[in-house]
């Protein structure tokens, strides 16, 4: 993979975490001592693992969790795309929405955010300030908003299909595992 | 019309010739020779409906694609069932059953023992193209023992066919039409509701995905028995249960 700063350099993973529980990231976790195998291999250079608050340039891969859920996430998936050369959508939220876009079911989301954080009774009235960002009318999945290249569904996808992806994008040698929604 | 001893009719399938019975569909055929042909709405034991296209074949001299299932075998007739363009069409058209439902395997009673899900593994679906139609579709929990969720159903018919021809009560059936499609049970009342139904649980044990359940089960813990309903009838034209003396 050829890049303008110094070379030879390593292959740059990143992951980031959009409209989801995280789950998919505590199974990224899971690949336990692995992780210093991929470490071996690679560098990680941003998600909630790693101290760095805006998405590099140059990324060669990224995962992604979670849906599109708010004017945030879609901010983001816009600029995760344009700095990495594959995008990968981690877990079934970002293939599919998940269920994160049951929310879609009820229509738009204004009634809804009304009800969670106005009418709660464990809140006094108020509406979230204006930190939180919008909602969007749906939660969608990642490749209704920008081009995918990979798919790695589940939820959340078990520890050792993550490493078949990042195995076979690193050309590391491993036995591949199987694929599933849920 | 009874069926000869043996198969009588030479068909070609993928290049290799089987035999078929005169009243073989092109489904039947390929799954007695352990030809495997993507399918979903089909069920062994009921009547052919034809719904869910998955099973489209290319047939020799036609210029259509034809249902394996609802097709009649003819002698020397030349099947293809896994050309390129088949697989997309059957990819896409899994696509639009998972776009125009709501799918949440992760939170569904059938997570694991699916037939939706496992077609979509095995026709290599790990991403829906089609915008999802989220449609709003209420959960039927009326019956004191299972429960109907509508945002898992297909729309296959399997229910319907089996409980109007195994059951013989026909609590189910399709209402509206096109995408606007849904099950109703008799004249539209909830399930719990409607006075033909026996509780038998025919309708729940073919259900290819979470939409018909039994009560209490959780995630990933309802198992269909799609079977039951071929294993009833076949044993209903052996006689089986028949008292032989009096036979
Ligand atoms: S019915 Fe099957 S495909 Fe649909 S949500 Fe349940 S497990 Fe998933
Ligand atoms: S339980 Fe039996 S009678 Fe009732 S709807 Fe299902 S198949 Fe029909
Ligand atoms: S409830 Fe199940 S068996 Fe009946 S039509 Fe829907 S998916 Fe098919």
């Amino acid at each position: 993979m050829r890049r303008t700063n110094s070379a030879p350099s390593r292959p740059r993973i990143a992951t980031i975490w959009l409209g989801g529980c995280s789950g998919c990231h505590m199974s990224f976790v899971d690949l336990d001592e692995w992780l210093f195998e991929l470490r071996r291999h690679a560098d990680i250079v941003y998600g909630p693992l790693v101290d760095r608050k805006d998405f590099p340039e140059d990324v060669d891969a990224v995962l992604v969790e979670g849906s599109v859920t708010n004017t945030d996430n879609l901010e983001l998936a816009h600029q995760l795309r344009a700095r990495s050369k594959v995008v990968i959508s981690f877990g079934d939220c970002a293939v599919t929405g998940n269920v994160t876009a049951l929310r879609n079911l009820v229509g738009e989301p204004g009634e809804m955010v009304y009800r969670v954080y106005a009418e709660h009774p464990d809140r006094d009235g108020q509406m979230p300030s204006e930190v939180i960002p919008d909602l969007l009318p749906q939660a969608l999945p990642l490749h209704h908003v920008v081009p995918v290249d990979l798919f790695l569904p589940g939820c959340p996808p078990p520890a050792p299909r993550i490493r078949d992806a990042l195995t076979s994008l690193l050309g590391i040698d491993d036995t591949p595992h199987g694929i599933r929604f849920g | 019309m009874a069926r000869p001893k043996r198969p009588n009719v030479p068909v070609v399938i993928d290049g290799h010739e089987v035999m078929a019975y005169p009243d073989d569909t092109v489904l039947s055929v390929a799954k007695r020779n352990g030809i495997r042909i993507p399918h979903l709405c089909a069920l062994d034991g009921v009547s052919v409906y034809g719904g869910c296209r998955l099973c489209v074949v290319d047939v020799a001299e036609r210029h259509k694609l034809m249902p394996a299932c609802g097709t009649a075998v003819a002698e020397d007739m030349e099947v293809h069932t896994q050309s390129r363009t088949l697989q997309e069409h059957r990819k896409l058209i899994l696509e639009m059953i998972l776009a125009e439902g709501n799918h949440v395997c992760a939170v569904c009673v059938s997570n694991g023992a699916c037939e939706l899900q496992d077609l979509a593994v095995e026709l290599g679906v790990d991403h829906v193209r089609p915008d999802y139609q989220f449609p709003r579709r209420t959960v039927d929990a009326s019956h004191p023992k299972y429960t109907f969720d509508p945002n898992r159903c297909v729309l296959c018919t399997r229910c319907v066919r089996t409980c109007s021809e195994v059951e013989g009560a026909h609590v189910w059936d399709v209402a509206g039409r096109a995408n606007g499609s849904y099950l109703i049970a008799d004249l539209g009342q909830p399930w719990g509701e409607a006075p033909s139904c026996t509780w038998c649980g025919k309708c729940v044990a073919v259900c290819p995905t979470g939409a018909l359940a039994w009560k209490g089960k959780a995630v990933g813990e309802m198992r269909h028995d799609p079977n039951l309903v071929a294993f009833l009838t076949s044993a209903r034209d052996e006689g089986e249960w028949l008292d032989r003396e009096t036979m």
